[in-house]
């Protein structure tokens, strides 16, 4: 035992040390962009596993595969861990019970730590060491919409429509509905979703208003134009054949069911509205990943070689994956909905099936490293929409994604995993800050940089710039 | 001397004053449905239970038969975003589906014990001193665990509803005051719905029920509370009124034989309030039974209602034959458990009426 300590604590000096070198040589190099933070260097290793019977929440939504995968190929056991999976009745339900422990960890929207970090809605400490996976989203909407949206939208060689569909295609019908008297409603799946921000900056990227947020007016429809509300994924294409809400944001298999049941057209997904959007976390409190480090390890470990499975070989396994996934206990939908997009596909119009390889990415593009500029993202557009009443500068931005995102918990795990050969070294980015380069891969070419919020909040043309805040239903400069 | 035996009207038979005896005992239990089949084993009375059996069997089997082929026809026509409404032998497949299921997870459990008793002797064999770790299965309840746990919480919470309303009904039938003070806040709570109790009751037991590795999980007590909240009322209230009209000869009585308070309720007030008492029970278990499911679909209990909303949320084509299979389970369960509560009641009191 002593001699693997021993071997582990040079290795980790060595790997310090070079870590260390890049670091400055790295900082020396680029004097333009603000100070690039040090590289984050993975957690110490402990001992033996401190809880092992474990309970964890997921709702019914395809991006939970990586937590089926482990569990139905035995990697929760191979680490020593006896984990009950349970679905969860919606996501308010699941933070709850993961806030009083009934849960060790769950599957969560990536904005829930943050916001329950930060005191929007109930307030307690949740961190994340692992994020599930990018992309996976799309926004769907009723046929009546499609139909009026068609003519705005320009149609390839192919008299097939050119994506991606801008929500400009969206703006005649969303005002003609408005000149009628009639709200346009469209629902998301929680206010802190990664579908409410992804929705908002469709619509704002095509001059729609989705309304802010302010301590008067939680349900964010202050100056809207499209009117947005929380619906739970299942109950979303009944409620769209009702008529309640005329499109939705929400994960799959929800946009591919609309389709089967010939209720809705999806229009986008999100990899289309940002490429390789962080989508999904496993979140647990912060007093558990305190109290059972190595626990955290061997459950991060677990789910990082879930998501390698779930990607090997060029989606080679994906079908596997289905096939668990079409389990009642798991997402339970009909394995014909749930494969298009688990395999590379999405099928918009029906009959018009396009090729979507980076619908669902589970490990590739260093999906599970949870990069603190994930975090920054979701800040800014909580402060763009107003769900951060104040202005904030961009130090107060970093720290906060320091506090929820744990890149050092996971750089354990993946250590852990290069030591016992089970995984590449070359498939983790050890020389990291924990900030992805900037990038302006969005449907309206804004770029981001993760290391300058104010900035960027500053560059969006619909949203809430430095130093002004919401009052009385309209903006006001503080 | 012979002895002229009369073989028409008398039948030699040994069994049948037990055979009769049976058959009375189950009319008594509420399973009449049953008795006249000893009868006529018994050779009572043929041509009349012949007309019982036609009136408890036939014809609600024939009802039943008809019910089937007119759901049969009928369901395919109305179709919902869930696809078509499934038909008797959709759900019937479905039923048989979720048999196989836990059958298979069952072995599953045990291929899990067997790996784990494997790794353990391993370990063992290198070092005969090390502390192995003996773990239960960690896979999904089966269908017919929720069942169970369904039974169970059902069971918690009205044996709390009865611990709390049978006192109190006795106390309100007694005392003119105290049913006076306390009748606003019964009629005002009675009418409140599970549902809006549920989130009150779980920030209660979060705060209040705190532990590190709870034996009871938070959703079963907050599942049985509500049923408790929602199902006590009707057992409060008869018992009241089953107080509230005993003979008043025989109050007279007790107080000529100066009987203690306590004496007085246990030899007399519960006694001849038990038909009542028992009447509110039944009506208690099953509005505690239809409480249960609706509490269970957000307390995440794992039981029948959490599966209902599980199946709800898969959306897959199986999804309503499914959820229909959990209909008729949690009807005919609800049906067993009142026949239970009769028989009960008719062994406790015997000359109790139905």
């Amino acid at each position: 035992m002593t001699d693997q300590a021993s071997k582990g604590l040079s290795r980790r000096l060595m790997l310090g040390g070079s870590l260390a070198a890049l670091a400055a040589a790295a900082a020396a190099c680029s004097p333009k962009a603000p100070k690039a933070g040090a590289n984050v260097a993975p957690a110490a290793a402990t001992g033996d596993i401190e809880k092992d019977t474990l309970k964890f929440g997921f709702i019914k939504l395809t991006d939970m595969a990586p937590l089926a995968v482990a569990q139905e190929l035995g990697y929760f056991e191979d680490e020593g861990l006896y984990v009950t999976l349970e679905p969860q009745a919606n996501w308010k339900v699941l933070l709850d019970r993961v806030i009083s422990g009934e849960l060790d960890g769950a599957h969560m929207l990536a904005g829930q730590p943050i916001a329950a970090t930060i005191g929007f809605g109930t307030k307690a400490e949740i961190v994340t060491p692992f994020s599930m996976d990018l992309n996976g989203n799309g926004v769907t909407v009723a046929n009546k919409v499609w139909a009026e949206m068609k003519k705005h939208i320009p149609a390839g060689p192919d008299g097939k429509p050119i994506h991606p569909i801008s929500a400009s295609a969206l703006k005649p019908v969303v005002e003609a509905y408005r000149a009628r008297g009639e709200a346009f409603n469209m629902g998301m799946v929680f206010p802190v979703s990664t579908h409410n921000y992804e929705l908002r900056y469709w619509l704002a990227a095509g001059g729609l208003n989705p309304g802010f947020y302010s301590p008067d007016d939680v349900a964010g429809q202050t100056m809207a134009q499209v009117l947005l509300s929380v619906t739970p994924p299942p109950q979303m294409p009944a409620t769209l054949e009702a008529g309640t809400i005329l499109g939705y944001c929400v994960g799959e298999p929800w946009n591919q069911q609309a389709v089967f049941k010939g209720i809705g057209v999806p229009v986008i997904t999100d990899d289309e509205i940002w490429k390789n959007n962080p989508e999904k976390v496993f979140g647990m409190t912060k007093a558990f990943a305190e109290a059972n480090p190595s626990t955290v390890t061997a459950v991060t470990k677990a789910l990082i070689r879930a998501g390698m499975w779930l990607d090997a070989d060029n989606g080679a396994n994906r079908p596997k994956a289905v096939e668990m996934l079409a389990k009642s206990e798991y997402v339970g939908a009909d394995p014909a909905v749930i494969a298009n997009s688990m395999t590379g596909f999405f099928e918009y119009e029906k009959g018009d099936k396009r090729a979507a390889p980076d619908f669902n990415i589970f490990f590739r593009n260093f999906a599970t490293y949870p990069y603190y500029s994930d975090a920054v993202w979701y800040l800014t557009q909580m402060r763009r929409w107003g769900q951060i009443a104040e202005p904030k500068d961009d130090d107060w931005f970093a720290a906060t994604a320091k506090q929820v995102y744990r890149p050092d918990l996971y750089l354990a795990a993946a250590k852990a995993l290069v030591d016992a050969g089970q995984a590449q070294k070359a498939d983790f980015p050890w020389d990291s800050d924990g900030y992805r380069e900037p990038t302006a891969q969005f449907i309206d070419k804004v770029s981001y940089d993760g290391r300058q919020p104010n900035a960027y909040l500053q560059s969006l043309k619909i949203g809430l710039k430095a130093g002004e805040t919401v009052s009385g239903g309209k903006i006001v400069k503080t | 001397m012979t002895l002229a035996i009369d073989t028409k009207s008398a039948r030699p038979f040994r069994l049948a004053p037990a055979l009769k005896a049976t058959a009375d005992a189950l009319e008594r239990l509420g399973f009449g449905l049953f008795s006249p089949f000893f009868n006529l084993a018994a050779g009572e009375d043929p041509a009349g239970e012949m007309k019982k059996l036609t009136e408890r069997l036939a014809i609600p089997a024939g009802a039943l038969v008809v019910a089937l082929l007119l759901w049969g026809a009928a369901a395919p026509n109305i179709k919902t975003s869930l696809g078509a409404v499934p038909g008797p032998a959709a759900v019937g497949e479905q039923a048989l589906g979720l048999w196989k299921d836990h059958v298979a997870e069952r072995e599953k459990a045990k291929a899990f014990h067997e790996r784990q008793a494997a790794r353990n002797a391993a370990i063992l064999e290198r070092d005969p001193g090390a502390t192995v770790k003996v773990r239960q299965y960690t896979g999904k309840p089966t269908y017919i665990d929720q069942i169970v746990t369904s039974l169970k919480t059902v069971f918690a919470g009205f044996v709390l509803a009865t611990l709390i309303a049978v006192p109190v009904g006795v106390l309100c039938g007694l005392s003119r005051t105290v049913n006076a003070a306390l009748n606003p806040v019964i009629q005002i709570l009675k009418p409140v719905s599970p549902l809006a109790w549920l989130p009150i009751v779980t920030m209660v037991v979060s705060a209040v029920y705190v532990s590190d590795d709870p034996t009871v999980p938070k959703s079963f007590v907050t599942s049985a509370i509500t049923v408790t909240l929602c199902s006590l009322w009707p057992a409060l209230i008869n018992t009241t009124v089953g107080v509230c009209s005993i003979d008043p000869d025989l109050v007279n009585v007790t107080r000529v034989l100066r009987l203690s308070p306590w004496a007085k309720v246990r030899q007399l007030v519960i006694p001849s309030a038990m038909p009542f008492i028992f009447t509110g029970l039944r009506l208690s278990l099953g509005v505690g039974w239809m409480v249960l499911i609706a509490a269970e679909m957000l307390a995440q209990n794992p039981g029948l209602g959490k599966f209902v909303w599980d199946e709800f949320q898969n959306g897959s084509s199986a999804s309503l034959a499914r959820i229909l299979v959990a209909v008729f389970t949690i009807g005919l369960i609800g049906f067993l458990l009142d026949r239970v509560m009769l028989a009960l009641q008719t062994a406790v009191s015997p000359q109790a009426g139905r």
